[in-house]
């Protein structure tokens, strides 16, 4: 990130979204957010959950935040440090962030350099449990240098340092008041972790958990002008269209998060011409994995879906033709219009943003082309039989397509069936909850990682906006299987030196076109090679009322980051 | 009566005992892993930590047992310490909650954790305990009187449809509890929101909130008129479902009676027809709807989660549903076996109202 760019980003959200909260602190009365998912805990160390950051970020700030298109802004610093700007060593193994001056916690004493150091340590104590971990990957010492001053320590060079306290997962805790909440002490701490002391503009007046929050503007707020409304009621519970419905139809309240709703429902909703459907799109794509090693259940527990050094090949997947006729045989327009609406774009990425690593080498995908899939199958000798079902040497093209339960998937598979029975391929299909499929359960066969099926779909993406260790996802190191109790992220069992060797490039590259133009190959690898087939670029949707102003939708941070410039239009 | 009493709540210990183990382990048993529902991001070695920090690298019996010793030791210990204000061993747990929540913000308030442990949930990482106590009165107001008003309404249309068996206000009053006890409460909500929220207009007095604020105060005359308000559709739903089911129960057991002999020696006697009916066959047809609505308690405690979820009340219900979907097992276990309790109590409870209302009844 350029500080140029990114210095002048953040002036122009300023600029956007300050100009009518002019009005003094308080003045706005209350606004009113819906989170159908009801917020658990305060602290996102000990949560991980969407809702818990969205809903602590509120009162706890990270250094810096992410605006909607994916670019930095200061919050808690001036500056972001380069290694232009020396905040980053040449070498690239250290970050010193310089802490604005003058920031109070809403009870009144300074901020300083050692809260910072506290919350490193607090998250990367090796008893705490702690779900931001991964943010604080290869940190080797957090140092204050002085009151305001932080120097962070890695133990290899890092091309993009910006993950200690950079977005809502990784706020600034009050050291003073989690000192004693280290380690295997931290889950017992649950006045710290529902009532959290913050630097952001409101502050934690009742919690009730799995219910309602109800915030009050912090006194001791940098801006004096914001925030502009006195208190926010944060409500949860519920589902999803009846949570559309309070925005957009009763107008009961002002925001209402994750809509996951039919979009044919949604625009009904709309009509009624008290609120808004917003989408914002971060990194989200629903794909299908496509299995590269055999799953026959006759193959035994050591064999089954297991990659075993390439010598357990899929018996058609493996085949290049069939891959490519799978993916050409589809028709995205159709899945995201029927099942997705405002909140997905069709997309033949699995690194479909931010636009700098949006390739554009794999737009053949985005037109279907039934005919060239068919011919394409002609060609590699897959033959219609008497059922219509191709095959070749005894082998039937028939697919266990295996996916998560929810009304939208089912939706897409059944439409992928009908697709895919076009061009002589036989479909089965099955769901499974999502707690037992994306849960890490050893016992269940049922897990996407063990992925006991020809075909899985479900989406996935990445924190942040550096794509270096999403894209060494698909490593060969990375390959789940028994010898790593099935850990690991390569889920379509894909291994090429040539894919690792560019990915261990992207680890020393610095500056970002360089680390763009790494990233697009690495992305191109693998969709010509088909180890996935992009369906849809998912975006998240949120409604807001229309006499809701200054809000700032991100994906690539919480949703509500900016809460302080939030206003009631009058 | 007394020793009927006393024996059959000794047979509820070990009953319950065999409950709280069946449902441990169908928790246990079922495919379910707490992190499943974070998002993918995180990556599985600190999936891994998280879990171990929830203490799910023990073993079954380990974990049960310290379950046990939560619940029926250190959570009873907890309850009694709090409500007489008396500490039991050096230190006392609930120190830590007493103290007023301004002084935890100036963050200078430091308390000794005491070595009794209690049930903690995995998603808020707080008191499950303390979490149903927070919630119950959620419950109480809304269902409970759901539940009084379902009875209300039930009992006079039962007599009455009985009294005047087929005539025009039996007919309707079998035609609406038909429809009342048919209709699943998800639908009669949905409606009920469709019409009093979005279809009336917000400044008109027959607007009613589609959704429950669990914060509001009752404290002067406008802020009881919201509180009505609030409750008025969460109540009507839940309301016409168990009157239907009541009243349907009140009518078949007010014909039986009527038939019978001594209702015919009553009016030979030359009684008042408002005698016979209320003070003979009222009575004597209560016995087995007083059963009825007894063992109705804890079943609509549970029952009443849709229209918890529907109308975001966020009692019990919603708790439970929430640690279902979180795979929060010591929330779920917990909740599952007060209701459990609750189905024990009840059903004793009509057990020995049986035998007061009906002196022949005897169990000794």
């Amino acid at each position: 990130m350029k500080p140029m760019r990114s210095l002048l980003a953040s002036a122009a959200v300023l600029a956007l979204t300050g100009t009518g909260a002019l009005a003094e602190r308080g003045s706005d009365g209350q606004v009113n957010i819906l989170y159908w998912q009801a917020v658990s805990i305060l602290n996102p160390y000990l949560s991980g959950g969407t809702k818990e950051t969205h809903a602590s970020s509120v009162v706890l700030e990270p250094l810096v935040h992410y605006d909607p298109d994916g670019n930095m802004v200061p919050i808690l610093v001036d500056e972001i440090p380069t290694v232009e700007n020396g905040g980053v060593s040449e070498d690239l193994k250290s970050i010193t962030w310089k802490l604005k001056e003058g920031i109070l916690w809403s009870d009144g004493t300074p901020l300083t350099a050692e809260d910072v150091v506290f919350s490193g340590e607090y998250c990367t104590h090796p008893e705490g449990g702690c779900s931001s971990a991964s943010f604080f990957t290869d940190v080797e010492s957090f140092e204050a240098l002085d009151d305001l001053t932080v120097k962070i320590t890695f133990s290899v060079a890092k091309p993009f340092p910006y993950g200690p306290f950079v977005g809502a997962e990784v706020p600034i805790l009050q050291k003073a008041q989690f000192k004693d909440c280290m380690g295997a002490k931290a889950p017992e701490c649950t006045e710290q972790n529902f009532y959290p002391i913050g630097t952001g503009p409101f502050v934690v007046k009742e919690f009730k958990a799995n219910d309602t929050i109800v915030y009050e503007a912090n006194p001791n707020y940098r801006d004096p002008a914001k925030p502009a409304f006195q208190t926010v009621l944060f409500k949860g519970g519920g589902d999803a269209a009846s949570a559309a419905r309070a925005v957009l139809e009763t107008g009961e309240f002002d925001y209402a998060w994750n809509l996951q709703v039919e979009p044919e429902i949604l625009s009904q909703m709309a009509a009624a011409g008290k609120g808004e459907v917003m989408s914002s799109f971060g990194t989200n794509v629903e794909r299908l994995m496509v299995n590269l090693t055999a799953v026959d259940p006759s193959l035994g527990p050591d064999l089954r879906s297991v990659y075993a050094d390439g010598t357990n090949p899929h018996p058609f997947l493996s085949d290049p033709a069939v891959r490519r006729a799978l993916s050409l045989a589809i028709d995205r327009d159709i899945i995201v219009e029927i099942g997705y609406g405002a909140a997905g774009k069709v997309t033949c990425n699995v690194l479909p943003a931010p636009e700098i690593y949006a390739s554009t080498a794999n737009d053949w995908c985005k037109t279907q082309d039934v005919a060239k899939a068919n011919q394409l199958l002609d060609e590699a000798g897959w033959v219609r039989g008497s059922d219509g079902i191709r095959e070749k040497d005894g082998v039937r093209l028939s697919i266990l397509f295996q996916t998560s339960t929810n009304s939208v998937r089912q939706g897409t598979q059944a439409l992928i069936k009908q697709m895919w029975a076009e061009i002589g391929v036989e479909t089965e299909l099955r769901n499974i909850e999502a707690a037992v499929f994306f849960g890490g359960d050893q016992s269940s066969p049922d897990t996407f990682q063990k992925f006991m099926s020809d075909i899985e779909m479900y989406t996935n993406n990445f924190p942040g906006t550096d794509p270096e260790q999403y894209m060494a996802n698909w490593a060969c190191t990375e390959i789940p299987g028994p010898n790593n109790q099935w850990l690991g992220d390569n889920v379509p069992r894909f291994c090429d030196p040539a894919y690792d060797a560019l990915v261990q490039e992207l680890a020393v590259t610095a500056g970002l076109d360089a680390r763009a133009e790494i990233a697009k190959k690495l992305n191109d690898m693998l969709m010509d090679f088909g180890a996935m087939i992009p369906l849809v670029h998912r975006g998240n949707v949120s409604a807001r009322s229309l006499t809701l102003g200054g809000v700032a939708m991100t994906s690539w941070d919480s949703e509500i980051w900016n809460i302080a410039d939030w206003y009631r239009i009058k | 009566m007394l020793r009927y009493a006393i024996r059959r709540l000794l047979i509820a210990i070990p009953t319950l005992i065999v409950i709280s183990f069946v449902i441990f382990a169908v928790l246990d048993l079922a495919p379910n892993d707490p992190t499943g529902n974070l998002p993918l991001t995180i990556d599985a070695e600190t999936r891994a930590k998280i879990r171990e920090a929830m203490g799910l690298d023990e073993p079954f019996h380990i974990r049960y047992a310290a379950w046990l010793n939560q619940f029926f030791i250190n959570e009873p210990l907890n309850i009694i310490e709090k409500s007489f204000d008396t500490c039991f061993g050096s230190t006392c747990q609930w120190e830590a909650v007493r103290v007023p929540r301004a002084e935890h913000w100036a963050g200078v308030e430091v308390h000794e954790v005491s070595d009794r442990l209690r049930i903690r949930s995995w998603g808020t990482r707080s008191e499950v305990v303390d979490l149903i106590v927070e919630r119950a009165p959620q419950t109480l107001k809304v269902v409970g009187l759901a539940y009084v008003v379902a009875i209300m309404i039930a009992l006079p249309i039962g007599i009455l449809s009985a009294i005047y068996q087929y005539s025009w206000f039996d007919q309707i009053g079998t035609f609406v509890s038909m429809v009342g006890f048919s209709v699943p409460t998800f639908f009669t909500g949905l409606v009920l929101i469709v019409v009093f929220s979005t279809m009336i207009p917000e400044d008109s007095m027959f607007w009613l909130p589609s959704v429950y604020d669990t914060t509001h105060e009752v404290t002067d005359w406008d802020s009881f008129v919201y509180q009505v308000r609030q409750m008025a559709m969460p109540v009507a739903v839940l309301g016409l479902f168990n009157a239907a089911q009541i009243s349907r129960y009140m009518r078949a057991s007010m014909l039986e009676n009527l038939n019978l002999d001594y209702v015919r020696t009553a009016r030979a006697k030359g009684m008042k027809e408002r005698v016979v009916i209320l003070v003979h066959v009222l009575r004597n047809s209560l016995i087995p709807v007083v059963t009825v609505i007894a063992i109705g308690i804890p079943a609509t405690l549970a029952g009443a989660i849709i229209t918890e979820q529907i109308f975001r009340i966020n009692g019990i219900g919603a708790l439970l549903i929430t640690g279902i979907q979180g795979a929060d097992i010591p929330l779920v276990q917990t909740i599952t076996f007060i209701f459990a309790v609750l189905i024990v109590f009840f059903n004793l409870i009509a057990d020995l109202i049986y035998g007061i209302l009906d002196p022949r009844i005897r169990y000794d």
